[in-house]
C-alpha cells in the first residue's frame, strides 16, 4: 500500500509541481480561471493564473464554497485577515482531499474507458456478426427462393410429363386399339380372301374338271407292279379297319418300346436306388454298433431288418405294380435319407466332440506335465533322503559297531573300490614316471654337455689369461702370432665382455626370437589343460592364477629391450631356482615355482650356450614341470586317500 | 481325299440312287445315269424340256424328272430303258412333284396349292386331294413310308389329314390349334407329328399318330416364333429353331424344354472350340506365276486357307437385319442332327459366316466353325459324326470331332461349291457348282484313323 502510494506520489508530482506552480504563480484574472480550471493544465498556467495577491480572501471563500459543494468539510482559512499567506494544514488536507477525489475519478474514467473500449469492440462485433447473418440469411432467402423456383419448375416438368405419359399412354391405347383392329380387318380380310381364293379354286377346279382336258393324262407304256408285289386291294370297310388297326398297332409299338425303355431305364435307376440303399445300410449299421448301447442297439437292428423287409417288399412289390411299389419305396428311401441324415449329423456331432476332446487334451497335458513333474520331483527329493538316511545309518554302523560281517563286507567293498582306484591311478603315475625319467635324461645330458661346454670355456679362460700372462713378457714374436690365436679368443675377452657380445647376439637374432614367440598361443591352448588340472588338484588357487597371469601379461608387454637384461638377469638368478625366465613366456607356468628348478637351470644353460637349442628347450621345462605338477599331485591324492 | 473330273449340271440336280449305286444329273433337257463308282455313263434319257426337279423312286428303279412350266412330269427306268411315263397336268400348272414312298405314285401339287394329285403307276389310277395348305412345309411322309401327313386349309382354318400311303385312305383328319400351320414334321419313329405356327406366333404342337393333341409348347408370346424344326434321328429330340437366335430342344417323354442353346456373338464358353477359317494368298513368284497359268490356272485365283483354333472369347461378326423388311435375316434357320443323334449343328442367320456344332450328350457348346464367307449349305455324313459344308467358294469344309479341314477343290476354272451331297455310304460327297459337279471321295483310312 505504501508502494503503491508512493507511486502514485510520483504520478502526481508533475501535477503537484503545477499546482505549486499554480499557487505560486499569481492569478489577476479569477473568472477565466476558474472557467479554465477544468481544462487541460497546460492552458491553466498559460491563461493569467486565478489567484493573486489581491484576491487570496477571494479565492479562499471561493475555494471554500467549492469544496463545501463537493461535499468536503475541510474550510481553508487565511493565514492572516489581510492575507497573502494560507493557513497551510486546512489548504493542505483540502488539497489532499481534493487529490483523492482526483484520483478515485481518474481511475473511475479509466475502469470506464475500458469498459467503454470493451463494449465497442464487443459492439463492432455484434455489428459484423450481425451483418455477416444478415448476409446469411440474405442467401438463404435467395437460395429458397430458387429452390422455390426449381422445384415449381419442376412440378412444371413433372406435370408436363405426366401430361405427356398420359397422352402417350392414350396413345400407345390408340394404337394398340388401332393395331387389334387392323389386325382384326387383316384378319378378317385374309379370311374373305382365302374364302374367295378357295372359292375361286374350286371354281377353277371345277371348270378343269369340266373341261375334260385332254391334256391332263398319264401316259405309261405299260403298268408297273406294286412294289410289294401285292395287288391293291379294294376299298372296303374291312381295309379302313386294318388301316386303323395296322395304325393301333404302330402306335402300339411305339409305346411298348418306349414302355419298355422306360422300364429298363427304371430298372436301371432301381437297381442303382437298391445299391445306394444297400452301401447306406452297409455304412449306417456298424457305426450304430459301435456307438450306441445294447438297447438302442436292439431298436436300431429292428428298424434295420423292418427297414430290409420292407426294401425287399417294395422291389417284389415294384416288380408287380408302381402304384403300390411308389408309396413303399418313397417310404424307405426317406427312412433312408433321414437316417443318413441323423448320421451325417451324429458323424457331424461325434468330430465336433473329438475335436473338443482334442482340443482338451492338448490342455490336460500341460497340467497333468506339472502334476507328473511335481510327483517325480518329490520322488527324487524321496529317494535322495531315503539314499542320505541309508548312507547316515551305513556311517554310524560302520563308526559304533563293527559287525564282523558287515564290516568285513563293507571292508571288502571299500578295498575292492580302492584298490580298483588305486590301480588306475598307478598306471597313470607309471607312466608319468617314465615321462619323466625321459625327461630327467635330457636334462641329465643337457647338464653334461653344460658342464663340458663350461670345461671348454675354462680352458679358453685359461689359455687366454695364459696368454695375457705371455704377452706381458717382452716377447715380441709370439705376442704378434698370439695374436691371431687371440682373435678367436677375442669374443670371450671377459664376463661383462661376454655378457655384451651375447646381448649383441641376441639383439641380431631378435627376428628368431619372435619367430620363437609366436608360437605362443598353440602352446597356450594345450596349457590350460594342464592347469585346469592343478585347478581341480586345488595346488594351483584361482586367484593366484589369475594374479599370475595379469602379472605376466604386464610383463609381457614389455619390449624385447627389456627382455634382454631381464635374461642376463636370470642368467645370474638361475641358481636361486627363481621361475622369473619363463615370465615373459609363460604366464601360467609361474604357479609352480618350487618344480621349476631344472627347467630354470637348463634355459640359462642354453642361453649361455648356443642359440641352436632354443626351440628345444623351450619346450622342455614345460613338460618338465607338469611331469613335476603330476608327481606332486599323484602323492597329494594318495595323501587324501 | 480325291476328288473326281467335273461333269455338267444344270439347276443343281444331282442326285444318288437310295442304294447309292447309281448317280443321276440332269443337264438341261437330259438325265444322265452313272454308275457312282466308276462314274461311266449308264443311261441317257432326254426330257421334253429343261428339268426343273428331278427325284429317284425310294426302289433307285425309276427317276421323275418335272418340268414345272409345262407342267409335265416324265418317269424314267433303269431297268427298262424302253420303259416311259408321261403325266401331263395341263393348264392347271405345277408347283411340286414327289414320289410316294413306295416308288409307284406320284403326288403332283398344281398350282396355286389346288390339289394334289396322286398318280398310281400301277393303275394309271388319279386321284385328288383337295385344299392342301401352301405353306413351309405343308406335306411329310413317314419315315417308314406308311403315312402321309398333310397339312390342310379349309374356312379358314388348318387342318391335318393322315393318310395310309398304301392306298391313300384317310386316316385322321383333325383340326390343329393354329393360327396359320407353317410347317408338320413326322419324328423318325412315325409316332409323332410335330406341327408348328408360322412365325408371328411360337406355338409347336405334337399330335400323335391318331391325332390326339400330345402336348403344346410355346417359349415366348408376341415376336416372331419359330424358324425351323428338327427331329433328332432317335426321335428322343425336338430341336426348334427360332427367331430370337435359340435352339430349345423339346424331350420325347415330357415334351417340355430340356435345354436352350444360344447363339452369342461373343463366345466365352471354355468348352467349345472355335475354329476360324483363316485366308492366305499365296505369295507367287511371276516366273511360277506364268507355269502355272499353263497348268493350273485356276488355283491362282484361288486363295488358300485353313482353319485356326481362335483362343477365348472370340467376337462373331453380326449383321443387324433390316427391320423394314420381312422375314428378317435373324434367328436360326437351319437344324441338322449328326446320323448318331449325338451331335446338332445350327446356322443361326444373323451369323451367317458360323456353324455352331452342339454336343448333345453333354449338352452344351462343342464348336464353333467360322468362315469368310456365308454359309451355303451344311449336312451329315449319313453313317459317322462328320459334318461337310460349303460356302460358295471352291473349298470344302469338313468338321469331325476330332478337327476341322477346310479342302481346296482342284477343279480349273473355279469351281464354287454352292451345294452338297453325301452318298449314302459317307464314303464320298458330291460338290454342286453352278453347272458343275463333281465328286469328292473321302479317305476312309485316314478318316478311321482320326
Amino acid at each position: 500500500m505504501g508502494e503503491w502510494r508512493a507511486t502514485a506520489a510520483s504520478m502526481e508530482d508533475p501535477e503537484i509541481s503545477s499546482i505549486s506552480h499554480v499557487t505560486m504563480s499569481p492569478s489577476r484574472h479569477n473568472h477565466v480561471s476558474v472557467y479554465s480550471l477544468p481544462l487541460s493544465k497546460s492552458s491553466y498556467s498559460v491563461i493569467s493564473a486565478f489567484c493573486a495577491e489581491d484576491n487570496v480572501p477571494r479565492c479562499i471563500t471561493y475555494l471554500n464554497q467549492e469544496l463545501s459543494s463537493l461535499g468536503l468539510s475541510v474550510c481553508i482559512e487565511a493565514g492572516s485577515p489581510e492575507g497573502a499567506s494560507l493557513n497551510a494544514v486546512p489548504a493542505i488536507n483540502a488539497m489532499y482531499e481534493l487529490l483523492q477525489i482526483h484520483r478515485q475519478n481518474m481511475c473511475t474514467l479509466e475502469e470506464m474507458e475500458e469498459e467503454q473500449l470493451k463494449k465497442l469492440s464487443t459492439l463492432e462485433h455484434m455489428q459484423t456478426s450481425n451483418s455477416r447473418l444478415k448476409d446469411q440469411l440474405e442467401l438463404l432467402i435467395r437460395e429458397k427462393s430458387g429452390l422455390h423456383e426449381t422445384e415449381r419448375q419442376l412440378q412444371l416438368k413433372i406435370k408436363t410429363l405426366q401430361s405427356c405419359l398420359k397422352t402417350e399412354k392414350e396413345e400407345v391405347q390408340k394404337l394398340q386399339s388401332i393395331i387389334a383392329s387392323r389386325a382384326s380387318q387383316y384378319s378378317h380380310d385374309a379370311k374373305r380372301k382365302e374364302r374367295e381364293a378357295s372359292k375361286l379354286k374350286e371354281r377353277l377346279s371345277q371348270l378343269l374338271v369340266d373341261r375334260k382336258e385332254k391334256k391332263l393324262a398319264i401316259d405309261v407304256l405299260n403298268c408297273l407292279g406294286r412294289s410289294d408285289g401285292k395287288r391293291s386291294l379294294w376299298r372296303t370297310a374291312k381295309l379302313t379297319a386294318s388301316h386303323e388297326s395296322e395304325m393301333y398297332k404302330t402306335l402300339l409299338g411305339d409305346y411298348e418300346a418306349s414302355q419298355k425303355a422306360l422300364l429298363l431305364e427304371n430298372a436301371e435307376l432301381k437297381k442303382v436306388l437298391q445299391q445306394m440303399k444297400k452301401e447306406m445300410m452297409h455304412i449306417l449299421t456298424p457305426r450304430q454298433k459301435s456307438t450306441s448301447g445294447a438297447s438302442a442297439d436292439d431298436s436300431q437292428q429292428q428298424v434295420d431288418s423292418d427297414e430290409a423287409k420292407a426294401g425287399d417288399t417294395s422291389r417284389e412289390a415294384l416288380d408287380q405294380s408302381c402304384e403300390l411299389a411308389r408309396e413303399q419305396l418313397l417310404n424307405s428311401i426317406r427312412q433312408q435319407w433321414r437316417k443318413l441324415r441323423n448320421h451325417v449329423e451324429r458323424l457331424d456331432q461325434a468330430s465336433q466332440v473329438q475335436n473338443q476332446m482334442e482340443s482338451n487334451k492338448e490342455t490336460i497335458p500341460l497340467e497333468t506335465h506339472d502334476d507328473e513333474m511335481e510327483r517325480m520331483r518329490q520322488e527324487v527329493q524321496q529317494c535322495r533322503e531315503f539314499i542320505h538316511a541309508q548312507q547316515q545309518l551305513l556311517r554310524q554302523q560302520l563308526n559304533t559297531s563293527f559287525d564282523d560281517e558287515t564290516a568285513a563286507l563293507l571292508n571288502d567293498c571299500y578295498t575292492l573300490e580302492e584298490k580298483e582306484r588305486l590301480k588306475e591311478e598307478w598306471k597313470l603315475f607309471e607312466e608319468q614316471k617314465r615321462n619323466f625319467e625321459k625327461e630327467r635324461n635330457n636334462f641329465t645330458e643337457a647338464a653334461i654337455r653344460l658342464g663340458r661346454e663350461k670345461m671348454a670355456f675354462e680352458e679358453d679362460r685359461a689359455a687366454w689369461l695364459k696368454n695375457q700372462f705371455l704377452n706381458i713378457t717382452p716377447f715380441t714374436d709370439r705376442r704378434r702370432c698370439s695374436s691371431s690365436d687371440g682373435q678367436s679368443a677375442l669374443s670371450i675377452r671377459s664376463e661383462p665382455e661376454l655378457r655384451m657380445s651375447s646381448a649383441k647376439a641376441k639383439r641380431s637374432k631378435s627376428p628368431t626370437y619372435t619367430t620363437f614367440s609366436t608360437p605362443k598361443p598353440s602352446r597356450s591352448s594345450t596349457v590350460p589343460s594342464t592347469t585346469e588340472l592343478y585347478r581341480t588338484l586345488r595346488i594351483l588357487s584361482d586367484s593366484s592364477l589369475s594374479k599370475h597371469s595379469t602379472q605376466a601379461r604386464w610383463r609381457e608387454s614389455s619390449t624385447i629391450e627389456n627382455r634382454h637384461p631381464r635374461i642376463k638377469s636370470n642368467i645370474q638368478a638361475h641358481t636361486g631356482g627363481a621361475a622369473a625366465p619363463f615370465r615373459g613366456e609363460h604366464k601360467q607356468s609361474e604357479g609352480f615355482a618350487g618344480g621349476c628348478g631344472p627347467a630354470a637351470v637348463l634355459l640359462a644353460e642354453c642361453l649361455a650356450g648356443s642359440s641352436a637349442h632354443w626351440s628345444v628347450l623351450q619346450h622342455q621345462p614345460l613338460q618338465a614341470a607338469e611331469s613335476l605338477l603330476l608327481l606332486v599331485k599323484l602323492h597329494s591324492s594318495l595323501a587324501f586317500n | 481325299m480325291n476328288f473326281s473330273e467335273v461333269f455338267k449340271q444344270s439347276n443343281q440336280l444331282c442326285k444318288v440312287s437310295p442304294d447309292g449305286k447309281y448317280l443321276a444329273t440332269c443337264v438341261q433337257y437330259r438325265l444322265v445315269v452313272r454308275d457312282v463308282s466308276s462314274l461311266q455313263i449308264l443311261q441317257l434319257y432326254t426330257c421334253l424340256d429343261q428339268i426343273s426337279h428331278m427325284d429317284w423312286s425310294s426302289d433307285s428303279l425309276f427317276i421323275l424328272c418335272a418340268m414345272y412350266k409345262r407342267g409335265l412330269v416324265q418317269v424314267w427306268s433303269l431297268e427298262q430303258p424302253d420303259w416311259h411315263c408321261k403325266i401331263d397336268e395341263g393348264s392347271i400348272g405345277l408347283v411340286s412333284s414327289r414320289w410316294s414312298p413306295d416308288g409307284r405314285h406320284i403326288l403332283n401339287t398344281t398350282e396355286f396349292h389346288l390339289r394334289i394329285t396322286v398318280w398310281s403307276l400301277c393303275t394309271k389310277a388319279v386321284s385328288y386331294i383337295k385344299y392342301p395348305k401352301a405353306c413351309q412345309k405343308g406335306i411329310d411322309f413317314s419315315r417308314d413310308g406308311c403315312y402321309l401327313a398333310l397339312a390342310e386349309r379349309r374356312d379358314c382354318k388348318d387342318y391335318v389329314s393322315i393318310f395310309v400311303c398304301d392306298d391313300w385312305h384317310l386316316l385322321r383328319h383333325f383340326e390343329t390349334e393354329t393360327q396359320d400351320l407353317a410347317g408338320l414334321e413326322w419324328s423318325p419313329n412315325g409316332c409323332v407329328l410335330a406341327v408348328w405356327d408360322s412365325c408371328l406366333e411360337y406355338k409347336v404342337l405334337l399330335y400323335s399318330l391318331d391325332g390326339r393333341l400330345l402336348s403344346t409348347y410355346s417359349a415366348y408370346e408376341w415376336s416372331l416364333g419359330v424358324k425351323s424344326v428338327s427331329w433328332s434321328p432317335s426321335s428322343q429330340f425336338l430341336a426348334i429353331g427360332s427367331y430370337d437366335e435359340k435352339v430349345r430342344i423339346l424331350n420325347h417323354i415330357t415334351w417340355k424344354k430340356i435345354v436352350q442353346f444360344e447363339h452369342p456373338a461373343a463366345i466365352d464358353n471354355t468348352k467349345a472350340t472355335v475354329y476360324k477359317e483363316v485366308e492366305r494368298r499365296p505369295a507367287v513368284v511371276s516366273e511360277e506365276l506364268s507355269l502355272h497359268n499353263i497348268t493350273m490356272g485356276s488355283t491362282l485365283f484361288n486363295t488358300q486357307s485353313k482353319y485356326e483354333i481362335c483362343s477365348l472369347p472370340v467376337q462373331i461378326p453380326v449383321v443387324k437385319p433390316d427391320p423394314d423388311r420381312a422375314n428378317p435375316k435373324i434367328g436360326v434357320s437351319v437344324l441338322a442332327f449328326s446320323s448318331d443323334s449325338r451331335y446338332l449343328a445350327t446356322k443361326n442367320d444373323n451369323m451367317a459366316t458360323a456353324v455352331w456344332v452342339w454336343d448333345m450328350q453333354k449338352m452344351s457348346l462343342e464348336a464353333v466353325l467360322e468362315h469368310t464367307s456365308a454359309v451355303r449349305c451344311f449336312l451329315w455324313d449319313p453313317r459317322r459324326p462328320r459334318l461337310a459344308l460349303c460356302t460358295g467358294n471352291s473349298k470344302l469344309y469338313l468338321w469331325s470331332p476330332g478337327g476341322c479341314v477346310s479342302v481346296q477343290v482342284p477343279v480349273e476354272g473355279g469351281f464354287q461349291v454352292q451345294s452338297l451331297n453325301w452318298h449314302c455310304s459317307g464314303d464320298s460327297v458330291i460338290l454342286l457348282g453352278k453347272e458343275q459337279l463333281c465328286l469328292c471321295y473321302m479317305d476312309t483310312d485316314q478318316e478311321e484313323n482320326s
